[in-house]
């Protein structure tokens, strides 16, 4: 009996040990020189991770260089420093990463620099002294002003308004939300009054009940922004649910596979997103054009990136030197159905 | 003879069972009062009714979970059932849309069971504690998800309407997860309370040597209790993705918390032994409460998470104070 035991608990610590770690590698013909680059994302099972990771793996085709997608099962920071470790001791040439974890992940990446492999962070970027550039999806001023202005149209620059965010400790989020603040101080809101910004964690279930409390709690509700992908799919299954499409309007950032329904049914009119293919693709071109030593991670030097045309290294205003993608686009009734099906 | 003696019990239970649930029949009525007196729109008929939808899934998996642990176990792998319950099924009205609504729920039921039939074996044959086999189910389930799904999600247009509409209809004049909820608390009700397996279940949970004296199989009763464990967080994820619209890897993370929680708030002693059908219900329900009124008071949301603890905690201190008094 006792041997049956322990082998019982020796399988299932084996099969639990072996479904946390997965990841993909895909092989490219062997050419002239390939480098070999690996992408770090957030976490395995993420919808825009994987378009990322698309990207990423069609611009280093281009080269015929190796790219190797991994990411942790569940999204930490620890996940990510392993994967890290285990690139530096294979000698791969370039790191591209976004970070769970903006300083947890430094210590790790300064180890791999001084390792010769080049790091770049993308989406969500590490501290300057981690990286050499970071390649940003988009202005976070932008981000923030375009979804005021949206949501000022839709209900004709007057009544309450609330924002349904992701974490509360969430870098990229709070940005944003600062810019919505700032961008309504401006005179011609004077008519919206942001009355809470509430957070859903970024789960199906809080995010969906934070919405319907929002109904509750302020009954002249007008607008929703959410600038998160689960927070601003569940917040249009709640209007749905409420029966309160056209009463309450909605737009924020997701993801277009996953608001098609809601965009078609009225519940959200627009929403924005940058494309995710294209920031995976910009990333793996940077990443190439730092192994080749064609560009160095200096203000005001120029590559071409592929299909995107040329790219200008600029000053980060929060430390260290970025790559911008551009502009977020604006998704609504007329373009869904061409997006839907592709991220 | 026999008959006679189970009636008795029977009796001498709902008796004891309707004190234990005053303390918090008491405190959900308090709490009730003060968020209503804070948001008159918290008492509306309405608002009631979403409270309840949102209970329903909760309240369906702490059946399952009160007795696994009246059998002095634990199922931490719950969560990961519903992922993988909900994936599947969200995968199989993807790629078959004309099937029915209803079917469903018999693919969720016999997923959740099978998942939930492995977790017993383990416990049951191979001897492993609990906690340790339901740990590692817990991984190997949701890891099965992410494989499966390939890292996707099954997004709201990819489900056909009439899935997504079957949490949205009612039966009989009731909201049909609230219809699901009450049918599997009746089944459950006579099973646990009017059958001799359901006895046996609170036996072997009191006392393990002597319930294998008297004959009882233990094996086969710990293998029952994590199957219908599984079959309910099977049915869950049904219902979970059909209302949420949308199957992915993360579905449910840390939900296996909550539906503990909720059967620990309801008067289910974790040592085993002891647990009733209508503390769970309660428990849900003041779950339920907690999730569903926090954001109807305008407070701050960091609050929020603080003041979640802090009313747990003033409920179990309560009830203890209330059912010492009555108990005397």
């Amino acid at each position: 009996m006792k041997k049956t035991s322990s082998l019982m608990l020796a399988l299932v610590i084996a099969l639990s040990v072996a479904s946390s770690g997965c990841g993909r590698t895909a092989q490219i013909s062997e050419a002239k020189k390939a480098y070999t680059i690996g992408m770090i994302v957030k976490g395995l099972g993420n919808p825009f991770m994987e378009a990322c990771g698309k990207g990423f793996e069609e611009a280093l085709k281009e080269y015929g260089d190796r790219a190797i997608y991994q990411g942790p099962s569940i999204p930490t920071a620890e996940g990510q420093i392993e994967i890290i470790e285990n690139f530096i001791a294979q000698k791969i040439d370039a790191i591209v990463i976004t970070a769970n974890d903006a300083q947890a992940v430094v210590p790790a990446l300064k180890k791999a620099m001084d390792a010769g492999i080049k790091v770049i962070s993308f989406d969500s970027s590490v501290a300057a002294e981690g990286r050499l550039v970071h390649v940003n999806q988009a202005d976070a001023k932008l981000i923030g002003r375009l979804q005021i202005q949206a949501m000022a149209e839709m209900i004709d620059y007057k009544g309450e308004i609330a924002i349904l965010s992701a974490g509360a400790t969430m870098t990229n989020q709070n940005a944003w939300i600062k810019y919505m603040e700032e961008e309504l101080r401006n005179k011609k809101y004077s008519g919206m009054k942001l009355v809470t910004v509430v957070y859903g964690d970024d789960l199906r279930d809080k995010s969906y009940n934070e919405a319907m409390g929002l109904f509750k709690a302020y009954p002249n509700l007008k607008g929703i922004i959410a600038p998160t992908a689960v927070g601003l799919a569940a917040a249009a299954n709640a209007i749905t649910d409420a029966g309160l499409i056209g009463k309450v309007k909605l737009t924020g950032l997701g993801l277009p596979s996953e608001m098609a329904q809601w965009i078609k049914n009225g519940a959200c009119e627009s929403m924005f997103l940058w494309n995710p293919v294209d920031l995976g693709y910009l990333a793996g071109q940077a990443a190439h054009s730092l192994v080749t030593g064609e560009i160095t991670g200096k203000v005001g030097e120029k590559f071409i990136a592929g299909k995107l045309g040329e790219r200008e290294i600029i000053k980060d205003p929060t430390g260290g030197v970025q790559i911008m993608l551009g502009f977020p686009f604006k998704f609504d009734k007329s373009n869904i159905d061409k997006w839907k099906d592709i991220y | 003879m026999e008959k006679i003696s189970i009636l008795r019990n029977m009796y001498l239970n709902l008796k004891i069972s309707k004190f234990k649930g005053i303390g918090l029949v008491f405190f959900i009525l308090l709490l009730s009062i003060i968020i209503g007196l804070r948001n008159p729109n918290y008492l509306t008929v309405g608002n009631i009714r979403d409270m309840l939808l949102d209970t329903t899934i909760l309240a369906i998996m702490a059946l399952g979970m009160m007795l696994v642990i009246v059998t002095r176990g634990i199922d931490l792998s719950v969560a990961s059932v519903l992922a993988l319950s909900g994936m599947l099924v969200g995968l199989f009205v993807e790629k078959y849309q004309w099937a029915p609504a209803s079917v469903t729920i018999f693919i969720g039921l016999a997923i959740g069971s099978f998942c939930g039939a492995i977790t017993g074996f383990i416990v049951a044959k191979g001897k492993v504690m609990p906690i340790i086999a339901t740990l590692g189910m817990m991984n190997v389930y949701r890891g099965l998800t992410f494989v499966i799904s390939g890292g996707r999600w099954v997004n709201a247009h990819q489900m056909p309407e009439s899935f997504k509409q079957m949490t949205r209809t009612s039966i009989f004049g009731i909201d049909f997860l609230i219809f699901i909820a009450i049918l599997v608390y009746i089944v459950f009700y006579y099973f646990i309370y009017y059958t001799r397996t359901g006895r046996q279940i609170y036996a072997v949970g009191s006392n393990p040597e002597a319930a294998h004296i008297t004959g009882i199989n233990i094996d086969y009763i710990l293998q029952l209790v994590y199957t219908l464990m599984g079959s309910l967080s099977g049915l869950a994820g049904v219902l979970w993705v059909s209302r949420y619209a949308s199957a992915q890897s993360d579905t449910a993370m840390g939900l296996e918390m909550s539906v503990i929680a909720a059967c620990v708030l309801g008067g289910v002693k974790i040592t085993g032994g002891s647990g009733e059908v209508y503390g769970v219900l309660l428990g849900s329900i003041l779950i339920g409460i907690i999730n569903n009124a926090l954001p109807l008071v305008r407070i701050s949301p960091f609050w929020k998470l603080a003041l979640q603890g802090v009313i747990i905690l003033v409920a179990v201190i309560i009830n203890a104070i209330i059912q010492k008094k009555v108990e005397r």
